[in-house]
C-alpha cells in the first residue's frame, strides 16, 4: 500500500524491460566485433559463443564437466551443511564451548580459502576429494555462523512458553530450536550454494583434469575467449537454476512466515 | 464468541457444572480407586481428574466446588536482585513480598510499570531462582518449571511454525499425551475459545485477539491448577479485551482454577478478581491486599456500573496513584530499569 497505483509496474513490464536491454547489449556486442571495432579475439562473439556452447552441449563434452563440478559442488555443499548446522548447534547449546573455541573460528573464517587451494591438491591429490574439501570449508562457515546466530536469536518467550507448556530438551530442540533456526540457515544455504560453486571451480581451476574450472582454465591457456566466456555462461545458468531450486524449497519450508505485501 | 458457546453446549450436557471442561470425557468413565477420594493427590494430575469429575458425580446436578487447597500459592519474603555487570551494582526487581492465593481463587497483581510484577510471576512459575526468600504451591517449594502450571504471556508465545490446532495440542503432545486421547480434546478446546473452523490456519493468519485464544486454550488445554497471566490483553482493543476477559472468567468459573493477574489497569483488576495485591514502585512490595466483595457471575462490562465498583476503584487508586507517579518519575530519571 505504500506505493502508488501509478508507481506500480506490472511483472510483464519489466520483463520485457529486461529481455529488451539484454537483445540491445548483445546486438551491440555482435555489431562491435563484426564491424572490427573491437577484436572478437579478446571477447568473442555472442554467435560465435552460442555456436560453441551448442557445440559443447550435443557432443556431451560440456555435460561431463559440469556433471563433476556439480559433483563436487553437492557433496561439499552437503557435508559443509550438515557440519555447519551440527557445530552451529552444539555451539549455541554449550556456551563453554563457543567461548574456547570463538577465536578459532574468527581466525578459520578469516583465511583466505582460495589460497588455501593449492595446499588442499597437494594434501588430497587432483581429483573429488580436494574439491570437497574446498567446498566444505567455504560452505561451513557461512551455514555455522548463521545457525548458531538463529538459535542464539530464538525468541526467549517462546522457549519460555514450551519449558512451562512441559517441554523437554529434545521437544525444545524438536519443536522450538530447529524451526526457528531453520529460517536463517535457509537464507544463509543461498549464499553457501554461490559459494560452494565457486570452491569447486577454483579447486579446478588450480589443478584438475576434469570439470568446469578444468575447461575454462584449458581455455585460458589456449587464449582462447570463447571458450572462457562460454564456460562462464554454462556455469552461470547452473548457479541461476540451483538458486531457482532453493528459493522454492525455502518457501515450503516457510510457509509459516508471513508473506510480505 | 456466540459460537463457542453452542458449540460448547453440544460437548457437555452438564452445563456450567464446575468440570464440564475435561476434556469432554463422560463422567461415568473414571476409574473407582483410591483416587477417589477427596484427600487427593497433588502430584498427580490423573488423580485431580478423577475428584474433579467425582464432585460432578456426587453432586447429581448440584454444583460442587473443587477441593480448597489445591493450587494455593504462597509467597514468604520474597525477594529478587539482579546484578547489573556494567554499572556494578545491583537492582532490587522484588523486596520482600508476601502473600498467599488460595486454591481456585483469581488473584490480580497490580502497581505501577516496573514494579516487579512479571518477575514475580516469573518466580512463581519457576523460570528463575529465588533470591532471598519462598515461594510454593500447595506446600511444595518452587524448584524450576512446575508442569502443573500455566502461563500466558504479554506477547502471544505461539509457535508461527505450527497450526493452531498443533499449537493447541502443543503441551499434550510435550506430556505424551497419544494423539487419538488429544485430538478431541484439541478440538473441544479451539471450540471453546469459537475458532473451529481455523485448525489449520497459522498464527500470522489471525487476528492479535484470536491469537490471544489460542494462547489461552493452550494453557488451558492441560488443566493447569495454576494459571499465571503477565498482562495477557495489554494489547488488545478495548472491545476485544473485553470479550476477552468475559471469556476468561467464564472458563475460570467453570475450571475454578487458581488465577494470578498481572495488569495495570485497574478497572480491569477490579471487574476479574477476588482480591487484589497493590504493588509499590520499584523496588516492588506488598502496598496493600484489597478484597472484592463484588458479586458472581460477573460481567466486565457491567460490572461497572456496579455501586460498589466505583468506591473500589477509588480507595485502591487512591494506594495506587502514588506509586504511579513515583515509579513514573524514577523511571524519568532512568533509575527504574
Amino acid at each position: 500500500m505504500a506505493t502508488s497505483g501509478a508507481a506500480r509496474v506490472s511483472r510483464a513490464e519489466i520483463h520485457a524491460w529486461r529481455l529488451a536491454l539484454l537483445g540491445a547489449f548483445l546486438l551491440l556486442w555482435e555489431t562491435a566485433t563484426r564491424r572490427g571495432w573491437v577484436d572478437p579475439f579478446f571477447v568473442s562473439q555472442p554467435t560465435v559463443l552460442a555456436a560453441q556452447i551448442y557445440d559443447w552441449v550435443r557432443s556431451g563434452f560440456i555435460v561431463r564437466h559440469l556433471v563433476v563440478t556439480l559433483q563436487e559442488t553437492v557433496l561439499g555443499f552437503l557435508l559443509g551443511t550438515l557440519l555447519g548446522v551440527a557445530v552451529g548447534f552444539a555451539f549455541a547449546q554449550w556456551e563453554k564451548l563457543a567461548l574456547v573455541f570463538d577465536p578459532l573460528m574468527v581466525a578459520l573464517n578469516a583465511m583466505p580459502r582460495v589460497v588455501l587451494a593449492p595446499l588442499f591438491i597437494l594434501w588430497f591429490g587432483l581429483g573429488l576429494v580436494s574439491k570437497v574439501v574446498m567446498v566444505i570449508s567455504l560452505v561451513f562457515f557461512v551455514v555455522f555462523f548463521s545457525t548458531y546466530t538463529g538459535i542464539r536469536e530464538v525468541d526467549r518467550d517462546l522457549v519460555n512458553n514450551a519449558r512451562i507448556l512441559g517441554a523437554n530438551p529434545r521437544h525444545l530442540i524438536r519443536h522450538v530450536l530447529l524451526p526457528s533456526a531453520l529460517t536463517w540457515i535457509f537464507s544463509s544455504l543461498r549464499t553457501s550454494v554461490g559459494f560452494a560453486l565457486i570452491g569447486a571451480v577454483v579447486g579446478e581451476y588450480l589443478g584438475s583434469h576434469e570439470g568446469m574450472g578444468y575447461v575454462i582454465s584449458y581455455a585460458e591457456s589456449m587464449f582462447n575467449a570463447t571458450g572462457v566466456l562460454a564456460g562462464l555462461l554454462v556455469l552461470m545458468a547452473a548457479v541461476i537454476a540451483i538458486d531457482v531450486g532453493l528459493r522454492r524449497l525455502d518457501a515450503r519450508f516457510s510457509y509459516w512466515k508471513a508473506v510480505p505485501k | 464468541m456466540r459460537r463457542s458457546r453452542r458449540v460448547r453446549r453440544h460437548f457437555h450436557p452438564f452445563e456450567r457444572g464446575p468440570a464440564c471442561c475435561f476434556g469432554g470425557h463422560p463422567p461415568n468413565d473414571v476409574a473407582p480407586g483410591p483416587a477417589w477420594s477427596l484427600a487427593r493427590s497433588y502430584n498427580c494430575r490423573a488423580a485431580s481428574h478423577t475428584v474433579a469429575r467425582n464432585a460432578v458425580l456426587n453432586a447429581s446436578g448440584r454444583l460442587v466446588t473443587r477441593d480448597d487447597r489445591t493450587g494455593r500459592i504462597v509467597l514468604e519474603h520474597v525477594t529478587q536482585r539482579f546484578a547489573l555487570p556494567r554499572e556494578d551494582r545491583e537492582f532490587t526487581a522484588v523486596q520482600d513480598v508476601s502473600f498467599d492465593v488460595r486454591g481456585g481463587e483469581f488473584v490480580s497483581i497490580v502497581g505501577p510499570s516496573g514494579c516487579g510484577k512479571s518477575t514475580l510471576l516469573a518466580l512463581v512459575a519457576g523460570l528463575a531462582p529465588v533470591t532471598e526468600g519462598r515461594i510454593s504451591l500447595d506446600g511444595q517449594p518452587v524448584d524450576g518449571v512446575n508442569p502443573r502450571l500455566g502461563f500466558v504471556f504479554q506477547r502471544d508465545a505461539l509457535f508461527p511454525w505450527k497450526t493452531v490446532a498443533q499449537n493447541v495440542g502443543l503441551p499434550l503432545l510435550f506430556r505424551g499425551v497419544a494423539e487419538a486421547a488429544a485430538a478431541p480434546r484439541v478440538a473441544e478446546w479451539i471450540a471453546r475459545i469459537g475458532l473451529t473452523g481455523f485448525e489449520r490456519y497459522h498464527p500470522h493468519q489471525l487476528s492479535g485477539g484470536m491469537r490471544k485464544r489460542v494462547a489461552l486454550a493452550m494453557t488451558m488445554v492441560y488443566e493447569p491448577e495454576i494459571v499465571l497471566m503477565d498482562e495477557p490483553f495489554g494489547a488488545l482493543d478495548v472491545q476485544t479485551r473485553n470479550l476477552m476477559e468475559n471469556d476468561l472468567l467464564e472458563i475460570w468459573a467453570q475450571l475454578r482454577r487458581t488465577v494470578v493477574f498481572v495488569t495495570h489497569d485497574l478497572e480491569e483488576a477490579i471487574a476479574l478478581s477476588d482480591r487484589i495485591v497493590v504493588m509499590t514502585a520499584s523496588p516492588g512490595r506488598v502496598k496493600a491486599v484489597y478484597p472484592i466483595g463484588l458479586p458472581r457471575p460477573r460481567s466486565v462490562t457491567e460490572i461497572r456500573f456496579h455501586p460498589d465498583f466505583g468506591r473500589l476503584y477509588e480507595t485502591i487508586w487512591k494506594d495506587l496513584k502514588d506509586e504511579v507517579r513515583l515509579g513514573y518519575e524514577r523511571s524519568r530519571q532512568g533509575l527504574a530499569g
